[in-house]
């Protein structure tokens, strides 16, 4: 057949049209669908806003010099602060960071480099992916076992190795991610140029993978920081600034939890503001992640 | 030294060598330090159960599996027993699953699916995570005072014009399941969005682009093609985050009223495991301490089982597609 059959042949015979109408039933169900996801995604953003709102308007109308440093008052009491429980909550993630920060690390560049494969590496890295799930309620209650029982008082140092037991699973795993993106290359290199293995990790992978590392404890922190069930029943609370680490130790989440259900309207002032400052600080420990999370390799 | 071919005669002058004694030493330390921090990990769970299961025997021994079905919790009486915990448990975080779940999932295709340009995802993608960086006793109070003045005119109304319906039988009183499982939706949507955002990611673009060939409207290809395909990265998430609510403390201890009865009514209060630790634990001595020592490892177990389930999904799916490559 020629050309100019094929084209007749082609005009005789009915085509369905190749172009989708706008009012066809499968074109509707799919603008609908559309329409839903928007409707759900701007549904979902909505408390965000509205707790951000309600912390800008509520918070920071109390957020001031007297409400930062001073102490938290008693009942009828007006005025008053938070700045005991600010110094406590800096505390006791500072404990936690210090322990678990070096230990968390170190697990990762096993489980990154030494022996990745090995069976005791695959174990942990299980279990800290179990850990990252479990409730943050249960290491309080481990730490009140393992440290309150022992100590015989709630202490600052109770509520740090609770938190610490919360942060360690999510530097390991985020480090060894960080540390496992550092070029094999650069690792043989090192290797070819006679390092031992402690030299290719501390002069070679730690530097590259830095960023990453970093990123994690900072997210661990942020974490930590607005952890309130662990301390309940391990720090417990403390109307006086801390002056010893084995003493009940206030801490923001806890007073916000405390003043939450009081019936006096200064103390729930009180508490939007302990919240948005407890919210700045876990933002700004999230926004430095995000920073160092830029990857330079 | 010439069996030595590195001892060379002016190795005292060169620049290169091999690693000293010395460096093979702090080599063998390092590693073993590494080593025992992995280990580390594994000691710590072992410890956690023994330090916990340790405080909880007495009670264990005491009540036995009479402590699951018991339905009171009486201090004066000495009788223990956590169904309506574990009710309260399973339903605010099944209902908070179901809303979490849906909302999480369409943000994941949302975000995924082309509906808005790359750099406004990113955006969003920064929202969710900031809703999954508020505290949760942050969360607590903004549903005392915000969500629970909110939501109790439409309780009322459900309530008076639906209450034969159990789901309404009782009024909302101030705290009850309706606003804690709305506040737990909230706080597992960023999980459940990430979780399958990164399953949507994982499927090749050629598979799209072959349903788009086929001729598929942009939601044809959504529900037959991608929808199936990330489905069990997508179960993964749902497993996750349901372990996720299961474990929450703080917001429901806030929320959901503290009351140990077992009701289907939304707008009743209840209890959950964990917000009864967090509301008895402070006060409590002698025997309710090894129960609620006991009603932690009844946590931990539900929470152990439905993680352990939501990883070997996720690990499962994870191998599939890097067979597929």
């Amino acid at each position: 057949m020629s050309n100019a059959e094929l084209t007749a042949a082609a005009q005789e015979s009915e085509l369905p049209s190749l172009n989708r109408q706008i009012l066809e039933r499968r074109a509707l169900k799919s603008g609908l669908l559309t329409t839903l996801t928007w409707i759900a995604a701007i549904l979902a953003s909505i408390p965000l806003f509205s707790v951000i709102y309600m912390l800008v308007v509520q918070g920071g109308a109390r957020v001031d010099l007297e409400a930062l440093t001073a102490l938290p008052p008693a009942g009828f009491e007006m005025g008053g602060g938070f700045g005991n429980a600010i110094v406590g909550t800096l505390v006791m993630v500072g404990i936690a960071a210090i322990v678990s920060v070096p230990l968390g690390i170190l697990a990762a560049i096993y489980l990154a480099i030494l022996d990745p494969s090995s069976k005791i590496a695959s174990l942990s890295r299980f279990l800290a992916k179990v850990l990252t799930g479990m409730p943050s309620i249960l290491a309080g209650v481990f730490a009140y076992a393992a440290v309150v029982l022992l100590m015989g008082t709630y202490s600052a140092w109770a509520g740090g190795i609770a938190l610490a037991v919360l942060m360690l699973p999510t530097v390991v795993l985020t480090a060894e991610e960080a540390l496992k993106m550092v070029p094999q290359r650069m690792k043989d290199a090192a290797f070819g140029m006679g390092c031992t293995r402690s030299q290719v990790i501390w002069k070679v992978v730690l530097p590259t993978g830095l960023p990453g590392v970093v990123t994690g404890v900072m997210l661990a922190v942020a974490g930590a920081a607005g952890e309130s069930a662990p301390l309940l029943f391990t720090a417990l609370f403390s109307n006086y600034y801390i002056s010893e680490l084995a003493e009940p130790t206030a801490s923001l989440s806890i007073l916000i939890y405390n003043f939450s259900g009081m019936p006096f309207d200064n103390q729930i002032e009180l508490a939007w503001a302990a919240s948005l400052v407890l919210v700045l600080i876990v933002l700004v420990f999230n926004i430095l992640a995000r920073l160092f999370g830029q990857p330079k390799v | 030294m010439a069996s030595d071919p590195f001892q060379s005669a002016d190795t005292a002058n060169a620049v290169s060598g091999p690693p000293s004694a010395s460096d093979y030493a702090g080599d063998a330390l390092f590693r073993f330090i590494a080593y025992a921090c992995a280990l580390l990990i594994v000691v710590l769970v072992a410890y956690i159960l023994w330090k916990i299961g340790g405080q909880a025997l007495p009670a264990m021994q005491e009540f036995g599996p009479s402590f699951i079905t018991g339905t009171t919790w009486d201090v004066s009486k000495g009788d223990y027993g956590v169904l309506p915990e574990i009710w309260g448990t399973l339903y605010s975080s099944l209902l908070a699953l179901l809303l979490g779940g849906i909302f999480g999932v369409a943000i994941a295709i949302f975000l995924t699916q082309g509906f808005i340009h790359a750099r406004l995802a990113a955006v969003f993608r920064t929202i969710v995570e900031l809703l999954a960086a508020i505290p949760s006793v942050v969360y607590g109070l903004w549903g005392i005072y915000v969500l629970i003045p909110l939501l109790r005119p439409t309780a009322d109304w459900l309530h008076e014009t639906l209450g034969w319906f159990p789901l309404f039988s009782s009024s909302l009183n101030g705290p009850g399941m309706a606003p804690a499982a709305l506040v737990l939706a909230i706080m597992i949507l960023p999980t459940v969005a990430a979780i399958s955002v990164d399953a949507f990611r994982r499927i090749p673009y050629k598979v799209k682009e072959a349903a788009y060939g086929m001729g598929t409207t942009r939601w044809e290809a959504i529900l037959k093609v991608m929808l199936p395909t990330a489905s069990s990265g997508i179960l993964a998430a749902l497993v996750l985050g349901f372990g996720r609510a299961l474990g929450e403390t703080m917001a429901l201890a806030m929320l959901i009223g503290n009351s140990n009865q077992i009701s289907v009514s939304l707008f009743a209060p209840a209890n959950t495991l964990a917000s009864l630790l967090a509301s008895n634990f402070p006060e409590a001595s002698g025997i309710e301490v090894e129960a609620l020592m006991y009603a932690a490892m009844v946590l931990l177990a539900i929470t152990f089982v439905v993680n352990v389930l939501g990883l070997m999904i996720q690990q499962m799916t994870m191998r599939k597609f890097e067979g597929k490559k």
